[in-house]
């Protein structure tokens, strides 16, 4: 079955969304919504990375197939996922300072987002062909930086508000999530059928 | 943990990840399978397991080649070894039954950037011997897995009236249909976390009014 | 990886040591991924096709053993590796005779909140879809997943028309999914109040799986009718291919002219049926 591009843009950027509904990148979602200036930068650089990874992944799972080596898959990935992660960083040190500097902090981080690896393996999964690989990385780059900035949002108002000792923290940040999800949950059905 | 801790005995070791580190409840750690995969306590138990096995594993190899691997390249050279554990429960799971492989899906191969897991490598198994760092690992690893089936059994017991696939109420129980939502798993982590919060700041602080969030 | 990180540590390890130690390490975890994968091939291709025949004995009730074919526009092959480009995988499902007593192919189309994926069985007698399974979902719990619960929705599948036109290249009506209690024709199917876009799902994914199929499939049919040899049964007194008289007029091309299913009622296949006959088929 072949699913058109445009659905699944919008399920993979709503509806199925990375954070809020597959869970996926929550250590980052909760570490570092916190401000709305650092969520920006690093929802960006996960994209980058993600897109990255998608196209490499894309083409390993065609060598690995070719050859019958599936069960050389996974190792495959989260290997040239961190390598891809290092060379980028590299290259934009050399090349763009700038935006090193922005992205700079955030790139190691990235190498142990589940998001990345996930967004690889639910490719693979799903026997997307390279288009909709490329689609569902970057939609599910722009889900994932969507939701973290709703999130920094929120928790920048929350810092104004009075709650309970006992729930503050993680708890709290927790249950704002589900609340989101929740909300997120009334996008389904978007992209489907006609 | 902390480099430059004092001894800790066996059983403390032990100890220390089931309860008073517990990656779940108090670190927080490796979520997103968590709750991805908590929907039911098979699946829940499952994941526990694999993950538990892959800790176990890594652990014994990262302790034992702790000498050897130079600095530089540790990271890789964990992360190869996690990935290759989780390769072998991946075909494990496969072999023993292809419905709960089918149910965790790809957050088997997943594991592999669970940061408890790799944590666990970097900040003890790289620096004690096999003994106690599988003794650790196996703390981590159960208390891990504790975590997932309270989550997965509140989930399950709210949001389809069962445990382990037996119904536990009567017919005219009317299921939380959002538990088993992916809201439903960050509302029962939160909660616990509430709770823990809650007996937490009670031992620590009796004389402060708190207030009784009964949750759960 | 390793290279990027040697100028800037200071006491610098020697590259000779890191590789020889990535080496090992990547030596170590050769043996045990291949261990691994080679210890488990058999346990998990025996899961495989245990999971396979459940599914399939489900939508075809009295099957024994199911064999896996692909269908494209060369003919009909024994399933290899991976499906061909323009090709559909098919399941054909045998008694413990060796006839033919279904086929059965997989439909997927987007569903509510994700794909969602039904197993559908085919009577090339009578040239309609006598029951479906669920593969795989996402949808709503108790909304969505009344798509195999709803006893009244499954009757849908008892014999839903799907002949083929006159010039054999399509279905002759497409299978359609309509209002709930607004059915009227065989091709039709009933949606569940409140579950429409899961139900409008299960039909397009039919609709786009036979239109493929079904042309394809139609040519080879005798192929796949006497072409098994029962093979795990060895029937000493074989099951040559002139038990199935009868079915002949359908290879000659009159396929359209008859529709000649009346909804034969006690067509079994709801049920848990799973029959215990795994071991006879292995």
């Amino acid at each position: 079955m072949s699913e058109p591009l445009s659905s699944i843009f919008i399920s993979t950027l709503l509806a199925n969304n990375l954070v809020l509904a597959m869970f996926l990148g929550l250590c980052p979602f909760l570490g570092v919504s916190a401000r709305l200036n650092t969520a920006l930068p690093m929802g960006a650089a996960s994209t980058f990375v993600m897109l990255v990874a998608s196209l490499c992944a894309f083409g390993l799972n065609w060598l690995v197939t070719t050859f019958n080596l599936e069960f050389l898959r996974l190792i495959s990935y989260i290997v040239i996922i961190a390598s891809a992660v290092q060379l980028v960083e590299m290259v934009l040190k050399k090349y763009s300072p700038v935006l090193f500097r922005a992205l700079g902090i955030y790139l190691p981080l990235i190498t142990t987002n589940c998001a990345v690896l996930g967004v690889a393996l639910f490719q693979t999964a799903r026997d997307y062909d390279f288009l909709q690989s490329v689609t569902f990385a970057v939609a599910g780059g722009a889900g994932f930086t969507l939701a973290l900035l709703l999130m920094a949002g929120l928790r920048e108002r929350l810092n104004l508000a009075i709650v309970p000792n006992v729930v503050q923290g993680t708890a709290l940040s927790l249950m704002l999530a589900g609340l989101l999800s929740l909300a997120f949950m009334g996008f389904a059905g978007l992209g489907a059928g006609e | 943990m902390i480099p430059g801790q004092k001894q800790l005995s066996n059983l403390e070791e032990l100890l220390e990840g089931i309860w008073k580190q517990n990656p779940v409840f108090v670190m927080v750690l490796g979520m997103c399978p968590v709750l991805a995969v908590s929907v039911s306590a098979v699946n829940a138990l499952s994941m526990g397991l694999a993950t538990l096995f892959v800790l176990l594993g890594s652990t014994l190899l990262v302790s034992l080649l702790r000498n050897v691997v130079p600095r530089e390249v540790r990271i890789a050279t964990y992360i190869l070894i996690i990935a290759t554990f989780v390769t072998v429960v991946d075909y494990l799971i496969q072999a023993i039954s292809l419905a709960v492989y089918d149910a965790l899906g790809a957050f088997i191969q997943l594991i592999v950037v669970n940061c408890v897991i790799l944590g666990r490598a970097e900040a003890h198994a790289s620096k004690n011997p096999p003994g106690r760092a599988l003794l650790n690992a196996l703390g981590m690893g159960v208390g891990f897995a504790i975590g997932l089936f309270a989550i997965g059994a509140v989930r399950e017991i709210l949001g389809a009236g069962k445990l382990f696939g037996f119904a536990l109420f009567g017919p005219d129980f009317q299921p939380w249909v959002i538990m088993v939502l992916p809201p439903g798993g960050f509302f029962v982590l939160g909660a616990w976390l509430l709770l823990f919060n809650w007996l937490n700041s009670r031992k620590a602080a009796p004389v402060k009014p708190v207030e009784g969030h009964a949750h759960v | 990886m390793n290279a990027a990180s040697v100028p800037p540590s200071q006491p610098s390890t020697p590259s000779a040591a890191m590789i020889r130690t990535l080496g090992l390490v990547a030596t170590v975890c050769g043996i045990l991924i291949v261990t691994a994968y080679e210890g488990t091939l058999e346990a998990v291709a025996a899961n495989k096709k245990l999971a396979l025949e459940r599914a399939v004995f489900k939508v075809i009730p009295g099957a024994s053993s199911v064999k896996e074919f692909v269908v494209g526009p060369t003919g009909v092959q024994p399933a290899g590796n991976g499906v061909p480009e323009g090709a559909v995988k098919l399941y054909a499902a045998y008694d413990q005779a060796g006839s033919l007593k279904g086929l059965a192919a997989e439909g997927a189309a987007k569903g509510y909140s994700d794909t969602v994926r039904v197993l559908y069985a085919y009577d090339p007698e009578k040239q309609a879809i006598t029951g479906i399974g669920v593969v795989s979902m996402r949808e709503t719990p108790g909304i969505g997943d009344k798509i195999y619960t709803d006893a009244a929705f499954l009757k849908n599948f008892e014999a839903l028309d799907v002949t083929l036109s006159a010039d054999l290249k399509s279905l002759a009506n497409a299978v359609k999914v309509v209002k709930h209690g607004g059915k009227q024709n065989p091709w039709e199917i009933d949606a569940i109040a409140g579950a429409t876009v899961t139900c409008k799902a299960v039909g397009k994914g039919i609709n786009e799986s036979a239109q493929k199929l079904l042309p394809l499939l139609l040519p080879h049919l005798d192929k796949l009718k006497a072409g098994e040899p029962a093979r795990p049964t060895p029937h000493p007194a074989a099951s040559p291919p002139l038990s199935k008289r009868g079915q002949g007029g359908f290879d000659s091309g009159s396929a359209s002219s008859q529709r000649l299913n009346p909804p034969q009622p006690p067509f079994e296949k709801g049920g848990s049926r799973a029959s215990h006959a795994e071991g006879a088929a292995s």
